[in-house]
């Protein structure tokens, strides 16, 4: 993911409510046709939730990568 | 010269906040050392969560309205004149009269709104509660209602996470007291993987959904509504029709933030523990209107609105302060007419709601009454 621009990074890190996923549905609406977002949480059940939502929605998953103690999971808006 | 305060916003941030700092700044009120000026859109002050309880009478709305001026501590200067913009470089308020509001410090609590123009067909398909005016409507339409099927479905974002499943759980109750389940089947749907955002309600809410035999589909967002077939259209590619359809709209932020270039969709970026406007030492933010991700509830701006309080009455007293934000969050969850539950989590902590009692649930309708003292800022 090193060479992919990103457009619009949020720090979901601590939400517990209304968490993650609710957050990169929240941006990914409001972004867009094109924009890369990134998503970053601590819970590492988003690494599983929000690839799931993106691809029944149609959009792209860009990557996902490990940090320290936290995940950041990019998607792209495609439609 | 005065150290002048503007709170924009006369919610349950900006009115905790104000009445706090009357409290804390008390002398140098009196002395005229200090000056606290609060514009707001309307004269009335409105208990939100009341709404809820309007659908099903179980309030009346006279209840849950009280004059603005009644609940500010007298020293407090009132302005009922919505805010046009707020130029942060010059430190102004600028209101739709064409006055001008300096300051020295800012609280920005403008709140949110609801927005169902966003999912064409909704405000013609749908019924909502999050306004006095939607939870009449949406009470009467109840009051007609013979039968079939009702589906509850979550816009996003939205204030107050736990309603729709506190208006599903109700409605179970109202369905059940008219003599009804035999005719209605409730359809609950959801944004994300599960019930709820808070992973131990919804796991708590699985079991209580089948039963009640609610049905329910999740990673659904609303999209469009045809109203003429009563078909609600997916994000996700699906349908689903109703009978009655019961959503809880997106929300935006107030049109002030974005004319005044603070943020997209009127949420302005602000530093999740300290509150301040990012940017800007002397802007604070307050409730709905931050970016940050948690929720937009009353209970978000009323602990956050102690935290600027404190912070801002000991930075004009003693300098800077070192009182911090750490996310708090506090829900009562209505699972009925006759019981409740209750979360509370921070940053740091998840949640762990405890089992449903009358107790909480009387501890619910209590709050609903002592709202008005956290409002004034002595609970």
């Amino acid at each position: 993911m090193e060479n992919v621009k990103i457009d619009k990074t949020i720090d979901a890190r601590g939400s517990a409510c209304p968490g993650p996923m609710m957050e990169a549905i929240r941006a990914i609406k409001a972004a867009p046709v094109g924009t890369v977002i990134e998503v970053l949480s601590a819970d590492k059940g988003s690494t599983n939730d929000i690839p799931a939502w993106v691809k029944k929605v149609g959009h792209e998953l860009v990557g996902i990568e490990e940090r320290d103690g936290y995940w950041s999971i990019v998607v792209k808006k495609v439609k | 010269m005065p150290k002048r305060i503007v709170i924009v916003g006369g919610g349950a941030g900006g009115t905790i906040s104000a009445n706090l700092l009357a409290r804390n700044l008390y002398r140098e009120l009196v002395r005229g050392e200090v000056v606290i000026n609060m514009i707001t859109n309307t004269p009335e002050h409105i208990y939100q969560p009341g709404f809820l309880y309007i659908v099903f009478d179980k309030i009346r709305p006279n209840e849950i309205i009280r004059q603005q001026k009644d609940l500010l501590d007298p020293h407090i200067n009132l302005f009922i004149d919505p805010a046009k913009k707020i130029d942060r470089e010059n430190n102004v308020v600028i209101t739709e009269s064409g006055k001008e509001y300096p300051y020295d410090y800012l609280i920005v609590a403008t709140g949110s709104k609801t927005v169902p123009e966003e999912i064409p067909g909704l405000k013609e398909g749908g019924h909502m509660f999050y306004t006095l005016e939607d939870a009449k409507k949406l009470r009467d339409a109840l009051r007609e209602f013979k039968g079939g099927r009702v589906v509850i479905t979550v816009g996003v974002p939205h204030k107050c996470p736990v309603a729709p499943l506190e208006i599903t759980f109700m409605l179970y109750d109202y369905f059940k007291e008219k003599n009804m389940l035999d005719n209605v089947e409730l359809f609950y749907t959801y944004p994300i993987n599960r019930l709820h955002a808070l992973e131990p309600v919804s796991n708590w809410a699985v079991p209580q959904f089948e039963k009640r035999g609610i049905k329910y589909e999740v990673m659904f967002n609303m999209e469009t509504i045809d109203p003429e077939k009563k078909i609600i259209y997916s994000m996700e590619g699906t349908e689903l029709n109703y009978d009655l359809l019961i959503a809880v709209p997106p929300h935006s932020g107030a049109k002030v933030i974005e004319e005044s270039g603070m943020g997209d969709k009127g949420w302005v970026p602000t530093d999740k523990r300290t509150l301040h406007a990012e940017g800007y030492d002397n802007i604070y933010v307050i409730g709905d209107t931050t970016n940050l991700p948690i929720s937009k509830a009353g209970s978000t701006a009323h602990f956050e609105a102690d935290v600027v309080a404190e912070r801002l009455s000991i930075e004009l007293l003693e300098g800077k302060s070192s009182v911090e934000y750490d996310g708090k969050v506090v829900c009562f969850v209505e699972t009925g007419f006759d019981e409740a539950t209750y979360v509370w989590f921070n940053y740091d902590t998840p949640p762990n709601p405890t089992p449903p009692s009358r107790m909480l649930h009387w501890m619910k309708l209590g709050y609903n009454r002592l709202y008005w003292l956290s409002a004034r800022g002595i609970l």
